[in-house]
Protein backbone atom coordinates (compact mmCIF):
# COMPACT_ATOMS: atom_id res chain seq x y z
CA UNK A 1 0.00 0.00 0.00
CA UNK A 2 1.51 3.09 -1.20
CA UNK A 3 0.19 6.02 0.05
CA UNK A 4 -2.54 6.09 2.94
CA UNK A 5 -4.99 8.83 4.49
CA UNK A 6 -7.05 7.86 7.36
CA UNK A 7 -9.05 10.16 9.26
CA UNK A 8 -7.48 13.33 7.91
CA UNK A 9 -8.46 16.72 9.12
CA UNK A 10 -6.55 19.52 8.07
CA UNK A 11 -7.13 23.06 8.99
CA UNK A 12 -5.05 25.90 7.51
CA UNK A 13 -2.65 28.25 9.86
CA UNK A 14 -4.82 31.47 10.85
CA UNK A 15 -8.29 29.79 9.37
CA UNK A 16 -11.31 29.43 12.28
CA UNK A 17 -12.50 26.31 10.03
CA UNK A 18 -11.71 22.93 8.94
CA UNK A 19 -10.20 22.87 5.08
CA UNK A 20 -10.87 18.99 5.21
CA UNK A 21 -13.16 16.65 7.67
CA UNK A 22 -12.15 13.00 7.96
CA UNK A 23 -10.51 11.75 4.37
CA UNK A 24 -10.16 8.21 4.54
CA UNK A 25 -7.98 6.85 0.74
CA UNK A 26 -5.58 4.47 -0.45
CA UNK A 27 -3.75 4.57 -3.90
CA UNK A 28 -1.99 1.42 -3.71
CA UNK A 29 1.40 0.74 -6.04
CA UNK A 30 1.03 0.22 -9.60
CA UNK A 31 -2.37 1.97 -9.34
CA UNK A 32 -4.01 5.52 -10.29
CA UNK A 33 -6.50 7.24 -8.37
CA UNK A 34 -8.23 10.25 -10.02
CA UNK A 35 -9.57 13.22 -7.32
CA UNK A 36 -12.72 15.13 -8.72
CA UNK A 37 -14.74 17.79 -7.53
CA UNK A 38 -15.96 21.14 -7.35
CA UNK A 39 -13.40 24.05 -7.28
CA UNK A 40 -12.11 24.87 -3.52
CA UNK A 41 -13.49 21.65 -2.57
CA UNK A 42 -10.57 20.17 -1.15
CA UNK A 43 -8.90 18.40 -3.44
CA UNK A 44 -5.32 20.73 -3.29
CA UNK A 45 -5.50 20.36 0.10
CA UNK A 46 -5.45 16.94 0.10
CA UNK A 47 -2.46 16.50 -2.16
CA UNK A 48 -0.72 19.12 0.14
CA UNK A 49 -1.50 16.65 3.21
CA UNK A 50 -0.79 13.53 1.19
CA UNK A 51 2.60 14.72 -0.17
CA UNK A 52 3.70 15.80 3.92
CA UNK A 53 3.80 19.70 2.84
CA UNK A 54 0.90 20.08 5.00
CA UNK A 55 1.55 20.71 7.79
CA UNK A 56 5.36 20.33 7.68
CA UNK A 57 6.43 23.18 4.94
CA UNK A 58 2.98 25.27 5.23
CA UNK A 59 1.82 24.63 8.63
CA UNK A 60 -1.84 24.39 9.93
CA UNK A 61 -3.06 21.52 11.94
CA UNK A 62 -3.56 18.30 10.82
CA UNK A 63 -4.70 15.52 12.81
CA UNK A 64 -5.06 11.72 11.49
CA UNK A 65 -1.90 9.20 9.67
CA UNK A 66 -1.09 10.04 6.29
CA UNK A 67 1.36 6.87 5.24
CA UNK A 68 3.94 6.71 2.28
CA UNK A 69 4.83 3.09 2.06
CA UNK A 70 3.82 2.48 5.50
CA UNK A 71 6.07 5.69 7.39
CA UNK A 72 3.75 8.26 8.84
CA UNK A 73 4.57 11.49 6.97
CA UNK A 74 4.56 13.35 10.47
CA UNK A 75 7.77 11.32 11.50
CA UNK A 76 9.54 11.25 8.21
CA UNK A 77 12.22 14.10 7.52
CA UNK A 78 11.45 16.41 4.29
CA UNK A 79 14.46 15.07 2.20
CA UNK A 80 12.86 11.66 3.17
CA UNK A 81 9.54 12.21 1.84
CA UNK A 82 11.58 13.87 -1.31
CA UNK A 83 12.06 10.83 -2.03
CA UNK A 84 9.66 8.89 -1.62
CA UNK A 85 7.02 11.63 -3.00
CA UNK A 86 7.02 13.72 -5.96
CA UNK A 87 4.38 16.81 -6.40
CA UNK A 88 3.36 18.49 -8.93
CA UNK A 89 1.73 22.02 -8.08
CA UNK A 90 -1.03 23.71 -10.48
CA UNK A 91 0.70 26.34 -11.37
CA UNK A 92 4.44 25.12 -13.09
CA UNK A 93 5.41 28.63 -12.29
CA UNK A 94 5.12 27.93 -8.75
CA UNK A 95 7.36 24.48 -9.14
CA UNK A 96 10.14 25.30 -11.46
CA UNK A 97 13.66 26.32 -9.31
CA UNK A 98 14.26 29.69 -11.39
CA UNK A 99 18.09 28.92 -10.85
CA UNK A 100 18.41 26.15 -13.99
CA UNK A 101 19.84 28.00 -17.36
CA UNK A 102 18.09 25.74 -19.39
CA UNK A 103 15.15 22.89 -19.31
CA UNK A 104 18.03 19.89 -19.06
CA UNK A 105 19.25 21.36 -15.81
CA UNK A 106 15.68 22.25 -14.14
CA UNK A 107 15.01 18.46 -14.85
CA UNK A 108 18.46 17.67 -13.86
CA UNK A 109 17.28 19.70 -10.57
CA UNK A 110 15.81 16.62 -7.97
CA UNK A 111 17.97 13.94 -9.55
CA UNK A 112 21.30 16.13 -8.54
CA UNK A 113 19.45 16.85 -5.60
CA UNK A 114 19.76 13.12 -4.40
CA UNK A 115 23.36 13.12 -5.30
CA UNK A 116 23.44 10.64 -7.97
CA UNK A 117 25.75 9.61 -10.14
CA UNK A 118 26.03 11.72 -13.07
CA UNK A 119 25.47 9.08 -15.58
CA UNK A 120 22.28 8.35 -14.05
CA UNK A 121 21.35 12.22 -14.27
CA UNK A 122 21.68 11.91 -17.20
CA UNK A 123 19.87 9.10 -18.15
CA UNK A 124 17.41 10.29 -16.00
CA UNK A 125 16.81 13.27 -17.49
CA UNK A 126 17.05 11.96 -21.16
CA UNK A 127 13.74 9.71 -20.33
CA UNK A 128 11.76 12.07 -18.81
CA UNK A 129 12.25 14.62 -21.32
CA UNK A 130 11.53 11.96 -24.01
CA UNK A 131 8.22 10.49 -22.12
CA UNK A 132 6.62 13.94 -22.52
CA UNK A 133 8.54 14.30 -26.28
CA UNK A 134 9.69 17.56 -25.24
CA UNK A 135 13.92 16.63 -25.96
CA UNK A 136 13.79 19.97 -28.41
CA UNK A 137 13.06 22.16 -25.08
CA UNK A 138 16.21 20.53 -23.72
CA UNK A 139 18.36 23.64 -24.37
CA UNK A 140 15.57 26.91 -23.68
CA UNK A 141 15.39 28.97 -20.89
CA UNK A 142 12.62 27.57 -18.32
CA UNK A 143 11.48 31.31 -17.56
CA UNK A 144 10.76 31.63 -21.39
CA UNK A 145 8.21 28.84 -21.87
CA UNK A 146 4.33 28.79 -22.32
CA UNK A 147 2.21 27.50 -19.89
CA UNK A 148 1.66 24.55 -21.57
CA UNK A 149 5.60 23.85 -21.96
CA UNK A 150 6.51 25.06 -18.50
CA UNK A 151 3.37 22.48 -16.98
CA UNK A 152 5.27 19.41 -19.06
CA UNK A 153 9.00 20.69 -18.02
CA UNK A 154 7.98 20.88 -14.11
CA UNK A 155 5.94 17.35 -14.98
CA UNK A 156 9.57 15.53 -16.38
CA UNK A 157 10.97 17.31 -13.39
CA UNK A 158 8.90 14.73 -11.10
CA UNK A 159 9.29 11.75 -13.30
CA UNK A 160 12.96 12.10 -13.25
CA UNK A 161 13.19 11.65 -9.83
CA UNK A 162 11.38 7.92 -9.89
CA UNK A 163 9.17 8.59 -6.56
CA UNK A 164 7.32 5.62 -5.63
CA UNK A 165 4.06 8.41 -5.20
CA UNK A 166 3.32 10.35 -7.85
CA UNK A 167 0.83 13.37 -6.39
CA UNK A 168 0.11 15.67 -9.97
CA UNK A 169 -3.01 18.95 -9.05
CA UNK A 170 -4.01 19.65 -12.48
CA UNK A 171 -0.94 18.29 -14.62
CA UNK A 172 -2.80 19.04 -17.91
CA UNK A 173 -4.85 22.44 -17.34
CA UNK A 174 -2.69 24.37 -19.79
CA UNK A 175 -1.79 21.44 -22.52
CA UNK A 176 -3.57 20.96 -25.51
CA UNK A 177 -5.20 17.33 -26.59
CA UNK A 178 -1.79 16.39 -27.90
CA UNK A 179 0.09 16.89 -24.80
CA UNK A 180 -2.56 15.87 -22.32
CA UNK A 181 -2.60 12.54 -24.40
CA UNK A 182 1.25 12.23 -23.97
CA UNK A 183 0.95 13.08 -19.90
CA UNK A 184 -1.71 10.14 -19.99
CA UNK A 185 0.72 7.55 -22.07
CA UNK A 186 3.73 8.96 -19.41
CA UNK A 187 1.90 8.45 -16.32
CA UNK A 188 0.61 4.80 -17.70
CA UNK A 189 4.36 3.76 -19.02
CA UNK A 190 5.03 4.91 -14.97
CA UNK A 191 2.64 2.61 -13.59
CA UNK A 192 3.27 0.05 -15.74
CA UNK A 193 6.77 -0.21 -15.85
CA UNK A 194 7.73 1.10 -12.05
CA UNK A 195 4.70 0.07 -10.11
CA UNK A 196 4.29 4.01 -8.94
CA UNK A 197 1.19 4.74 -7.19
CA UNK A 198 -0.55 8.35 -8.78
CA UNK A 199 -2.98 10.43 -7.20
CA UNK A 200 -4.10 13.33 -9.77
CA UNK A 201 -6.13 16.24 -9.71
CA UNK A 202 -8.34 16.16 -12.73
CA UNK A 203 -10.81 18.36 -14.13
CA UNK A 204 -10.68 16.14 -17.33
CA UNK A 205 -12.96 13.65 -17.12
CA UNK A 206 -12.27 12.11 -20.46
CA UNK A 207 -8.35 12.06 -19.34
CA UNK A 208 -9.49 9.94 -15.95
CA UNK A 209 -11.96 8.00 -17.84
CA UNK A 210 -8.54 6.25 -19.83
CA UNK A 211 -6.05 6.85 -16.39
CA UNK A 212 -7.43 5.89 -13.44
CA UNK A 213 -8.65 2.84 -11.84
CA UNK A 214 -10.52 4.45 -9.35
CA UNK A 215 -11.40 8.01 -8.78
CA UNK A 216 -12.76 9.91 -5.51
CA UNK A 217 -15.54 12.78 -5.22
CA UNK A 218 -14.74 15.13 -3.07
CA UNK A 219 -17.13 18.04 -1.87
CA UNK A 220 -16.98 20.64 1.13
CA UNK A 221 -13.66 19.03 2.24
CA UNK A 222 -15.13 15.24 2.51
CA UNK A 223 -15.07 12.21 0.70
CA UNK A 224 -17.86 11.97 -1.35
CA UNK A 225 -17.44 8.80 -3.07
CA UNK A 226 -14.85 6.13 -3.85
CA UNK A 227 -15.09 3.67 -6.52
CA UNK A 228 -13.96 2.37 -9.72
CA UNK A 229 -13.52 4.62 -12.51
CA UNK A 230 -16.10 3.76 -14.97
CA UNK A 231 -19.13 3.50 -11.79
CA UNK A 232 -18.49 6.64 -10.45
CA UNK A 233 -18.02 8.49 -13.57
CA UNK A 234 -20.96 7.10 -14.96
CA UNK A 235 -22.98 8.38 -11.56
CA UNK A 236 -25.87 10.73 -12.59
CA UNK A 237 -25.09 12.32 -9.50
CA UNK A 238 -21.69 13.40 -10.71
CA UNK A 239 -22.70 16.89 -11.89
CA UNK A 240 -24.36 17.90 -8.60
CA UNK A 241 -20.81 17.74 -7.20
CA UNK A 242 -19.89 20.29 -10.29
CA UNK A 243 -18.02 17.36 -12.48
CA UNK A 244 -18.06 17.43 -16.12
CA UNK A 245 -19.14 13.67 -16.87
CA UNK A 246 -16.80 12.27 -19.20
CA UNK A 247 -18.46 12.68 -23.31
CA UNK A 248 -18.71 8.68 -23.57
CA UNK A 249 -20.94 9.15 -20.22
CA UNK A 250 -22.28 12.27 -21.96
CA UNK A 251 -23.39 11.06 -25.24
CA UNK A 252 -24.90 7.91 -24.06
CA UNK A 253 -27.24 9.64 -21.77
CA UNK A 254 -28.40 12.33 -24.78
CA UNK A 255 -28.99 9.15 -26.80
CA UNK A 256 -30.55 7.45 -24.22
CA UNK A 257 -32.23 10.13 -22.25
CA UNK A 258 -33.86 10.73 -26.02
CA UNK A 259 -35.32 6.98 -26.44
CA UNK A 260 -32.77 7.29 -29.37
CA UNK A 261 -30.35 4.57 -28.08
CA UNK A 262 -30.21 1.72 -25.33
CA UNK A 263 -27.34 2.47 -22.72
CA UNK A 264 -26.58 -0.54 -24.30
CA UNK A 265 -26.09 0.23 -27.72
CA UNK A 266 -24.36 3.49 -27.02
CA UNK A 267 -21.86 1.71 -25.68
CA UNK A 268 -21.07 -0.64 -28.30
CA UNK A 269 -20.72 2.18 -31.07
CA UNK A 270 -18.70 4.65 -28.68
CA UNK A 271 -16.31 2.17 -27.64
CA UNK A 272 -16.38 1.15 -31.66
CA UNK A 273 -15.22 5.13 -32.38
CA UNK A 274 -12.82 5.53 -29.35
CA UNK A 275 -10.80 2.36 -29.86
CA UNK B 1 -18.99 48.06 -32.69
CA UNK B 2 -16.05 47.65 -34.07
CA UNK B 3 -15.01 45.35 -37.24
CA UNK B 4 -11.31 43.40 -36.93
CA UNK B 5 -9.43 42.88 -39.88
CA UNK B 6 -6.15 41.28 -39.89
CA UNK B 7 -4.48 41.29 -43.31
CA UNK B 8 -1.12 38.96 -44.06
CA UNK B 9 -0.46 39.26 -40.72
CA UNK B 10 3.44 37.52 -40.09
CA UNK B 11 5.38 37.82 -36.62
CA UNK B 12 8.82 37.01 -35.55
CA UNK B 13 9.90 36.72 -31.76
CA UNK B 14 12.99 38.73 -31.07
CA UNK B 15 15.35 35.42 -32.06
CA UNK B 16 13.85 34.71 -35.33
CA UNK B 17 10.87 32.24 -34.46
CA UNK B 18 7.83 33.06 -37.04
CA UNK B 19 5.07 32.91 -34.73
CA UNK B 20 2.24 34.09 -37.33
CA UNK B 21 2.89 33.33 -40.92
CA UNK B 22 0.29 35.04 -43.09
CA UNK B 23 -2.71 35.64 -41.11
CA UNK B 24 -5.77 36.99 -42.80
CA UNK B 25 -9.07 37.00 -40.80
CA UNK B 26 -12.17 39.17 -40.76
CA UNK B 27 -14.00 39.53 -37.81
CA UNK B 28 -17.17 41.20 -37.80
CA UNK B 29 -19.08 43.12 -34.81
CA UNK B 30 -21.05 41.17 -32.24
CA UNK B 31 -19.32 37.60 -33.70
CA UNK B 32 -18.40 34.82 -31.45
CA UNK B 33 -15.35 33.46 -32.72
CA UNK B 34 -12.99 30.42 -30.86
CA UNK B 35 -9.78 29.91 -31.78
CA UNK B 36 -8.36 26.43 -31.24
CA UNK B 37 -5.06 24.90 -32.44
CA UNK B 38 -1.72 23.24 -30.62
CA UNK B 39 0.76 24.87 -28.17
CA UNK B 40 2.72 27.39 -30.17
CA UNK B 41 0.63 27.28 -33.21
CA UNK B 42 0.41 31.23 -32.96
CA UNK B 43 -3.35 31.73 -30.96
CA UNK B 44 -1.96 33.85 -28.27
CA UNK B 45 0.28 35.88 -30.47
CA UNK B 46 -2.29 36.47 -32.99
CA UNK B 47 -4.91 38.18 -30.22
CA UNK B 48 -1.65 40.47 -28.53
CA UNK B 49 -1.49 41.88 -31.88
CA UNK B 50 -5.63 43.27 -31.34
CA UNK B 51 -4.72 45.75 -28.52
CA UNK B 52 -1.04 46.75 -29.69
CA UNK B 53 0.67 44.34 -27.55
CA UNK B 54 2.39 43.02 -30.37
CA UNK B 55 2.97 44.46 -33.56
CA UNK B 56 3.03 42.77 -36.76
CA UNK B 57 6.42 42.00 -38.29
CA UNK B 58 4.61 42.20 -41.76
CA UNK B 59 0.84 42.64 -43.01
CA UNK B 60 -1.42 44.92 -41.07
CA UNK B 61 -4.25 44.69 -38.28
CA UNK B 62 -7.18 46.99 -38.36
CA UNK B 63 -10.04 47.90 -35.97
CA UNK B 64 -13.08 49.67 -38.13
CA UNK B 65 -10.68 50.59 -40.91
CA UNK B 66 -7.59 52.05 -38.86
CA UNK B 67 -4.36 50.25 -38.34
CA UNK B 68 -3.86 49.28 -34.95
CA UNK B 69 -0.19 50.46 -34.71
CA UNK B 70 -1.42 53.90 -35.69
CA UNK B 71 -3.56 53.90 -32.52
CA UNK B 72 -2.49 54.82 -28.95
CA UNK B 73 -2.36 51.98 -26.41
CA UNK B 74 -4.95 54.22 -24.13
CA UNK B 75 -7.02 54.20 -27.31
CA UNK B 76 -6.57 50.53 -27.73
CA UNK B 77 -7.41 49.53 -23.96
CA UNK B 78 -10.93 51.25 -24.66
CA UNK B 79 -11.51 48.80 -27.44
CA UNK B 80 -9.89 45.52 -26.62
CA UNK B 81 -10.17 43.87 -23.30
CA UNK B 82 -7.58 40.94 -23.60
CA UNK B 83 -7.82 38.50 -20.34
CA UNK B 84 -4.55 36.62 -20.27
CA UNK B 85 -4.42 32.87 -20.18
CA UNK B 86 -2.51 33.06 -16.50
CA UNK B 87 -4.73 35.34 -14.51
CA UNK B 88 -1.29 35.84 -12.26
CA UNK B 89 0.37 37.56 -14.89
CA UNK B 90 -2.79 39.87 -14.48
CA UNK B 91 -3.58 40.72 -10.77
CA UNK B 92 -1.04 42.81 -8.88
CA UNK B 93 -3.33 44.43 -6.27
CA UNK B 94 -3.84 43.54 -2.72
CA UNK B 95 -8.13 44.15 -3.07
CA UNK B 96 -10.22 42.34 -5.46
CA UNK B 97 -12.36 45.29 -5.37
CA UNK B 98 -9.16 47.45 -6.20
CA UNK B 99 -8.24 45.24 -9.24
CA UNK B 100 -11.71 45.10 -11.26
CA UNK B 101 -11.21 49.06 -10.42
CA UNK B 102 -7.66 49.79 -11.59
CA UNK B 103 -8.92 49.53 -15.88
CA UNK B 104 -12.20 51.91 -15.46
CA UNK B 105 -10.47 53.99 -13.09
CA UNK B 106 -7.78 54.19 -16.08
CA UNK B 107 -10.51 55.24 -18.06
CA UNK B 108 -11.37 58.07 -16.04
CA UNK B 109 -14.23 56.92 -14.19
CA UNK B 110 -14.54 57.98 -10.78
CA UNK B 111 -17.06 57.53 -7.45
CA UNK B 112 -20.74 55.99 -8.09
CA UNK B 113 -20.11 54.72 -11.56
CA UNK B 114 -16.85 53.63 -10.86
CA UNK B 115 -18.40 51.58 -7.88
CA UNK B 116 -21.33 50.47 -10.15
CA UNK B 117 -18.58 48.99 -12.77
CA UNK B 118 -17.11 47.28 -9.92
CA UNK B 119 -19.64 45.46 -8.41
CA UNK B 120 -21.41 44.67 -11.50
CA UNK B 121 -18.37 42.78 -13.04
CA UNK B 122 -17.71 40.80 -9.74
CA UNK B 123 -21.41 39.92 -9.82
CA UNK B 124 -21.41 38.47 -13.13
CA UNK B 125 -18.30 36.24 -12.49
CA UNK B 126 -19.88 35.11 -8.80
CA UNK B 127 -17.00 37.06 -6.69
CA UNK B 128 -19.39 39.67 -5.37
CA UNK B 129 -18.62 38.35 -1.45
CA UNK B 130 -15.06 38.42 -2.03
CA UNK B 131 -15.11 42.17 -3.00
CA UNK B 132 -12.49 42.76 0.08
CA UNK B 133 -10.31 39.99 0.02
CA UNK B 134 -6.65 39.49 -1.26
CA UNK B 135 -6.85 38.42 -4.88
CA UNK B 136 -3.97 35.93 -4.02
CA UNK B 137 -6.26 34.37 -0.92
CA UNK B 138 -8.72 33.04 -3.93
CA UNK B 139 -7.89 29.66 -5.53
CA UNK B 140 -6.79 29.65 -9.01
CA UNK B 141 -9.70 29.03 -10.68
CA UNK B 142 -11.45 32.62 -8.54
CA UNK B 143 -8.48 34.20 -9.54
CA UNK B 144 -9.35 33.17 -13.18
CA UNK B 145 -12.77 34.68 -12.96
CA UNK B 146 -10.91 38.12 -10.92
CA UNK B 147 -9.15 38.33 -14.09
CA UNK B 148 -12.36 38.24 -16.49
CA UNK B 149 -14.39 40.71 -14.31
CA UNK B 150 -11.01 42.97 -14.66
CA UNK B 151 -12.01 42.76 -18.15
CA UNK B 152 -15.40 43.01 -18.49
CA UNK B 153 -15.41 46.19 -15.73
CA UNK B 154 -13.87 48.33 -19.18
CA UNK B 155 -16.93 47.62 -21.29
CA UNK B 156 -14.92 47.30 -24.45
CA UNK B 157 -16.69 46.60 -27.26
CA UNK B 158 -14.04 43.13 -28.06
CA UNK B 159 -13.15 40.99 -25.81
CA UNK B 160 -10.88 38.68 -25.86
CA UNK B 161 -10.87 35.57 -23.28
CA UNK B 162 -7.15 33.63 -23.58
CA UNK B 163 -8.31 29.80 -22.38
CA UNK B 164 -11.29 30.79 -20.04
CA UNK B 165 -12.24 27.31 -18.74
CA UNK B 166 -8.83 26.25 -17.56
CA UNK B 167 -8.93 24.87 -13.84
CA UNK B 168 -12.89 25.53 -13.85
CA UNK B 169 -15.57 23.04 -13.10
CA UNK B 170 -18.57 22.01 -14.24
CA UNK B 171 -20.34 25.54 -13.14
CA UNK B 172 -17.54 27.49 -13.52
CA UNK B 173 -17.70 26.79 -17.14
CA UNK B 174 -21.23 27.22 -17.39
CA UNK B 175 -20.45 30.80 -16.02
CA UNK B 176 -17.71 31.57 -18.24
CA UNK B 177 -20.52 30.41 -20.98
CA UNK B 178 -23.11 33.06 -19.62
CA UNK B 179 -20.70 35.27 -19.51
CA UNK B 180 -19.86 34.96 -23.34
CA UNK B 181 -23.16 34.77 -23.85
CA UNK B 182 -24.25 37.66 -22.44
CA UNK B 183 -21.52 39.66 -23.89
CA UNK B 184 -22.73 38.74 -27.42
CA UNK B 185 -26.52 39.63 -26.56
CA UNK B 186 -25.26 43.21 -26.25
CA UNK B 187 -23.92 43.00 -29.68
CA UNK B 188 -19.74 42.58 -28.96
CA UNK B 189 -17.50 41.19 -30.81
CA UNK B 190 -16.53 37.62 -28.10
CA UNK B 191 -13.02 36.19 -29.05
CA UNK B 192 -11.88 32.89 -27.10
CA UNK B 193 -8.94 30.81 -27.15
CA UNK B 194 -9.48 26.93 -26.29
CA UNK B 195 -8.02 23.83 -26.40
CA UNK B 196 -12.37 22.13 -25.16
CA UNK B 197 -13.09 21.59 -28.27
CA UNK B 198 -16.81 20.50 -26.48
CA UNK B 199 -16.82 24.23 -25.16
CA UNK B 200 -15.95 25.53 -28.25
CA UNK B 201 -18.76 23.52 -30.32
CA UNK B 202 -20.86 24.27 -27.91
CA UNK B 203 -20.06 28.22 -27.20
CA UNK B 204 -19.21 30.08 -30.22
CA UNK B 205 -20.84 30.48 -33.92
CA UNK B 206 -17.62 30.43 -35.52
CA UNK B 207 -14.19 28.25 -35.44
CA UNK B 208 -10.66 29.17 -36.59
CA UNK B 209 -7.89 26.47 -36.75
CA UNK B 210 -4.37 27.34 -36.14
CA UNK B 211 -1.51 25.28 -37.08
CA UNK B 212 2.12 26.26 -37.27
CA UNK B 213 1.24 30.20 -37.58
CA UNK B 214 -1.67 30.02 -40.50
CA UNK B 215 -5.10 29.52 -40.42
CA UNK B 216 -6.25 25.78 -41.52
CA UNK B 217 -10.01 26.13 -40.99
CA UNK B 218 -12.78 28.47 -40.69
CA UNK B 219 -16.49 28.08 -40.40
CA UNK B 220 -19.44 27.19 -38.39
CA UNK B 221 -18.67 24.00 -35.35
CA UNK B 222 -20.78 22.13 -37.62
CA UNK B 223 -18.46 22.80 -40.44
CA UNK B 224 -15.12 22.75 -39.12
CA UNK B 225 -15.89 19.43 -36.95
CA UNK B 226 -17.67 17.84 -40.00
CA UNK B 227 -16.32 14.71 -41.31
CA UNK B 228 -14.26 15.81 -44.59
CA UNK B 229 -12.35 18.22 -42.18
CA UNK B 230 -10.68 15.58 -39.46
CA UNK B 231 -7.78 14.73 -41.51
CA UNK B 232 -6.95 18.35 -41.43
CA UNK B 233 -7.65 18.05 -37.72
CA UNK B 234 -5.97 15.20 -37.34
CA UNK B 235 -2.62 17.13 -38.81
CA UNK B 236 -2.58 19.18 -35.86
CA UNK B 237 -3.52 16.62 -33.39
CA UNK B 238 -6.80 17.47 -32.63
CA UNK B 239 -10.27 15.49 -32.38
CA UNK B 240 -13.40 16.80 -32.77
CA UNK B 241 -16.15 16.29 -30.27
CA UNK B 242 -17.34 12.91 -29.52
CA UNK B 243 -20.65 13.78 -30.94
CA UNK B 244 -19.59 14.23 -34.31
CA UNK B 245 -17.65 10.92 -34.02
CA UNK B 246 -21.19 9.37 -33.64
CA UNK B 247 -23.12 11.24 -35.52
CA UNK B 248 -20.93 10.75 -38.69
CA UNK B 249 -20.58 7.09 -37.80
CA UNK B 250 -24.58 6.80 -38.24
CA UNK B 251 -24.77 8.98 -40.87
CA UNK B 252 -27.07 11.72 -39.83
CA UNK B 253 -24.73 15.07 -40.69
CA UNK B 254 -22.03 16.99 -38.70
CA UNK B 255 -23.20 16.95 -35.37
CA UNK B 256 -20.77 19.03 -33.15
CA UNK B 257 -22.12 18.75 -29.87
CA UNK B 258 -24.67 16.27 -27.94
CA UNK B 259 -27.60 18.21 -28.30
CA UNK B 260 -27.17 18.88 -32.27
CA UNK B 261 -26.59 15.04 -32.04
CA UNK B 262 -30.02 14.03 -30.37
CA UNK B 263 -31.76 16.89 -32.71
CA UNK B 264 -30.16 15.09 -36.74
CA UNK B 265 -30.66 11.17 -35.05
CA UNK B 266 -34.81 12.78 -33.81
CA UNK B 267 -34.82 14.21 -37.16
CA UNK B 268 -33.42 10.70 -38.97
CA UNK B 269 -36.14 8.56 -37.17
CA UNK B 270 -38.74 10.20 -37.81
CA UNK B 271 -38.00 10.10 -41.34
CA UNK B 272 -37.44 6.55 -41.20
CA UNK B 273 -40.74 6.09 -39.68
Amino acid sequence: MSLVLAGVRYRYAGSRTDALHGIDLEVPSGSVTGLVGPNEAGKSTICLAAAGLAPATIGGHLEGVVSIDGVESSSARPHELAQRCGILFQNPATQLSGTAPTVWEEVAFGPRNLALPGDDVVERVTDALAALGIESLAERDPTRLSGGQAQLVALAGILALRPALVILDEPTSQLDPQGTRMVGEALRRLVRENRTAILVVEHKTALLDQLADRVAVVDQGRLIREGPTDEVLSDPALSEHGVEPPPRVRVRSALAGAGLRTPREADVLIAELTR
Amino acid sequence: MIRIDIERVAYDYPGGVRALDGVNLAVRPGETLGIVGQNGSGKSTLVRHLNGLLRPTEGQVLLDGSAVERRHVAELARLVGLVFQDPDRQIFAGKVRTEVAFGPRNLGLRGAELDRRVVEALEVVGLAGAADENPYDLGYSRRKLLAIASVLAMRTPIVVLDEPTTGQDLRGVARVRAIMAALAAEGRTVITISHDMRFVAETVRRVVVMRAGRIVLDGTPADVFAAANWNVLASTYLEPPLAALVGARLGVGSTPTEASLVEALGRADVDAG
